[in-house]
């Protein structure tokens, strides 16, 4: 890990997000440790996508600050490339590049970014496809995948850059449900080896069992944080009692219940 | 009458009007005229194998070097068209709206006598060669780049999105992710290109007279011409065919190819 413990890995300040008249971020603080496993749940549209791509700058924010690993990745001057290099991006779609085999989607960019020569790029690859239980996989291509091993090679591919921390965007809502656990199981393996993990999720029983904080969000702004434990456990504001209640015991709601009540 | 016997009766008088058709055309034409004047085997003996190695030859080198003109320069306006600099899409867009809406053959005209009269102390190098395939090369250019164009935007925004997160720069993004896949893409619609500008090349018969630079249209209106007779014109239509029918079975296996190849 290249962070001290005296700088918090990621650190979000005041971040405001506009999508022309469309306010979606309202002010976010929010601090992760090194080695710190951070879980971000809320309703759809509530931000926490939003706020994922805005810790590498795949979506620009409006107003406030983003530091990782100490160094303002929002200052205009600031490397954007080099600062993503050490930012490992695993997304809802999986996002694997079609034209290139597994083992060629976790060599590329070590290849074209880091610069690393073949042999280095191949082991280094190999090494990562194997830590997600993909080693058979290498020669394969993306679309002869199912969606898990889909997302597990992309997980490799972000780890093959050493990154410092991990942001995960919904890495299983675009999986069938008998393929989550392989993924969920990665990231748990990645979590007790110490990563420095965000991961925007409706997965419950993996932000309960697998994180050292939950953030809720709705509307934009995060409504409580604190222990898994606590906050998907005992919560203490209503609307994440509702959403809570709808998630785990999605028939049992009533229709119209969770419609805003209008502010 | 039953649906079913209405079928039946139409289908029949569709059939009969189609042998009756046939018949005519059979018993009404002038046979022997139209075999003297489009089959006439001694004015064919005449044409081989010059019709092959000259007129034939010097087609498909003009359509293969205008593609390959056509082919870099419309990857430029493509790029052009989708920069983030206004006045490279401006003058990318006047480019093809310029060369897609005049015709041909008036491209066609002005690189060879237009050239002339224009710069009269300068010439294309490789004269007709030279001036057709630069003119098929500034005609297919406008069509390509839309083609290409389409091609890269086709591409997911989640593959450029995943590429930048490695830490790839703007360009090497495009390079090593984009482009590839977007050439993929347009390889069908390039073919056809092929196919339209292997047709448009006969437009050179408006230029130069040398006689090694003939291509098939030129090379069968002047024997026609020479031998009063139409044969070599049906000759040349069957060189022309013996390429444009493969390239688009061709076309369409690629086709084929591509939608099986999606999930």
């Amino acid at each position: 890990m290249t962070t001290t413990d005296t700088a918090p890995a990621v650190e979000v300040a005041a971040l405001h997000k506009s999508f022309g008249d469309l306010e979606v971020l309202r002010g976010i603080d929010l601090s992760v440790r090194a080695g710190e496993v951070v879980c971000v749940i809320g309703p759809s549209g509530s931000g926490k996508s939003t706020l994922l791509r805005c810790m590498n700058l795949l979506e620009t924010p409006t107003g406030g600050t983003v530091r990782i690993g100490g160094a303002d990745i929002t200052d205009p001057d600031a490397d954007i490339d080099a600062i993503r290099r050490g930012i490992g991006m695993v997304f809802q779609q999986f996002n694997l590049f079609p034209h290139l085999s597994a083992l060629d989607n976790v060599m590329i960019a070590q290849r074209k970014v880091l610069r690393r020569d073949r042999g280095e790029a191949q082991r280094v690859a190999k090494e990562n496809l194997a830590r997600v239980g993909l080693a058979d996989k290498a020669d394969s291509y993306p679309a002869k995948l199912s969606g898990g091993q889909q997302q597990r090679v992309a997980i490799a591919r972000a780890l093959a850059m050493d990154p410092g921390v991990m942001l995960f965007d919904e890495p299983t809502s675009a999986l069938d449900p008998e393929l989550v656990g392989d993924v969920l199981g990665v990231m748990r393996k990645l979590a007790g080896e110490g990563m420095t993990m965000v991961v925007v999720t409706h997965e419950m029983s993996f932000a309960r069992e697998v994180a050292d904080r939950v953030v809720f969000m709705d509307g934009g702004v995060i409504v409580e944080e604190g222990p898994a434990a606590r906050v998907v456990g005992e919560p203490a504001h209503e609307r994440t009692r509702m959403f809570l209640r709808r998630v785990l015991d999605p028939a049992a709601a009533e229709v119209g219940e969770a419609e805003p009540a209008g502010d | 009458m039953s649906p079913r016997r209405r079928r039946r009766i139409i289908l029949a008088g569709e059939y009969t009007l189609f042998v009756v058709a046939v018949l005519a055309a059979a018993l009404l034409a002038d046979w022997g005229t139209l075999r003297d004047n489009f089959a006439d085997g001694d004015v064919a003996a005449k044409l081989f194998p010059d019709i092959i190695t000259v007129g034939l030859r010097n087609t498909v080198l003009y359509t293969l070097t205008g593609f390959a003109i056509g082919l870099v320069l419309g990857m430029v306006i493509a790029l052009m068209r989708l920069s983030s600099a206004a006045p490279y899409r401006w003058v990318a867009l006047a480019y093809i709206e310029v060369f897609r809406g005049i015709p041909a053959l008036l491209v066609f005209i002005f690189m060879g006598p237009g050239f002339s009269i224009a710069f009269p102390d300068r010439e294309i190098p490789g004269g007709v060669f030279g001036q057709a395939a630069v003119a098929l090369g500034l005609v297919s250019a406008a069509y390509m780049a839309e083609t290409i164009r389409a091609g890269i935007q086709a591409v997911p925004t989640g593959q450029a999105e995943a590429a930048r997160s490695l830490g790839m720069s703007h360009g090497r993004a495009m390079r090593s992710i984009v482009i590839p896949q977007a050439l993929r893409i347009v390889i069908p619609p390039l073919t056809n290109e092929l196919v339209l500008l292997f047709k448009d090349s006969s437009l050179a018969l408006f230029l130069g007279v040398v006689l090694s630079q003939r291509e098939l249209t030129k090379f069968a209106n002047d024997l026609a011409n020479q031998q009063a007779n139409s044969t070599p014109y049906l000759i040349a239509a069957l060189c022309y065919l013996l390429i444009t029918i493969p390239l688009g079975f061709l076309v369409r296996r690629l086709e084929a190819r591509q939608n099986r190849g999606r999930r």
